[in-house]
């Protein structure tokens, strides 16, 4: 590793990335450990804002707009009225995750796993610079989807209509069918 | 700034999210972990994209790709959620025993 601490702190625009990812992830932490199911998805909400503030600093604005506009505008509220429809505990800390027994495994596990990818990133990549806040034309964005990639993007809207259909006829279902 | 540093980040929310789907007992927030992984990988995604200076931004696309089907899979997976609930009156991932031997 030849990036050493002194020079990532030289940056400026490090320093608006920590104060970004440190928030990120955090509030990523809190929303699988968290006992109280809105503020889970609410800390859900810091995380996907983060993650959106990321792909400004690397310059996608229009991949970070659609994240602000479909996750925190639609997907989030989707959750909460999940959430109110079957009856979570709202309000009170409730006993949401499994015990020590699942916890342990689960934790050893993801630990290794980010131990192992991270160490594989250091060996790979880990004196790659990028320009910061270098923003990629949403013009060419737009030209490039309804050009090049026309197809794909009319199969992901003919599957999502079918998921919304599909969505809207599980839900007005009635549990007795009619004979 | 080096695309290692964004990298890490996608890396940890997504480990963030495989603990949440195995600890989570109630069903909304197994995916609610899903979304944190989904969104870990959009920031890989859009990090190769943009270090690697792809003329068709595929990466970008990929990921507004997997913006559109993770808001699909959401949708449709609410809807089963919620038919679970009406059966068994309950969206607790370990009630839902029926096909264990």
């Amino acid at each position: 590793m030849t990036v050493s601490i002194s020079e990532f702190f030289r940056e400026t625009a490090n320093w608006a990335f920590l104060v970004i990812a440190v928030p990120t992830l955090y509030a990523g932490w809190r929303t699988v450990t968290s006992n109280n199911i809105v503020r889970a998805v609410l800390y859900l909400v810091v995380s996907l804002g983060g993650t959106a503030a990321l792909f400004f600093m690397l310059g996608a604005e229009f991949v970070g707009w659609t994240v602000v506009l479909v996750y925190i505008g639609a997907v989030i509220i989707l959750f909460l009225i999940g959430i109110m429809i079957t009856r979570a505990p709202l309000g009170v800390e409730a006993d949401l995750s499994h015990d020590r027994s699942v916890k342990a495994p689960a934790a050893l596990l993801s630990t290794v796993m980010f131990g192992v990818v991270t160490w594989a990133l250091l060996d790979a990549f880990s004196n790659e610079a990028i320009a910061p806040f270098d923003s990629t034309s949403t013009t060419e964005l737009g030209l490039l989807i309804f050009d090049r990639f026309v197809i794909p993007f009319e199969v992901v809207s003919f599957v999502l209509l079918a998921a919304l259909i599909g969505g809207i006829a599980l839900a007005r279902m009635d549990s007795e069918a009619p004979e | 700034m080096t695309i290692v540093q964004f990298l890490i980040v996608g890396t940890a929310l997504f480990s963030l999210g495989l603990y949440g789907v195995i600890t989570r007992k109630n069903a909304v927030l197994v995916l609610v972990s899903v979304e944190l992984m989904l969104a870990a990988v959009n920031i890989n995604m859009v990090t190769f994209d943009v270090y690697l200076g792809d003329t068709l931004h595929q990466g970008q696309i990929f990921s507004l790709f997997i913006i559109a089907l993770a808001a699909a899979e959401v949708g449709i997976g609410i809807a089963i959620i919620l038919m679970i609930y009406r059966n068994r009156q309950s969206a607790d991932v370990d009630e839902l025993n029926l096909m264990k031997g």
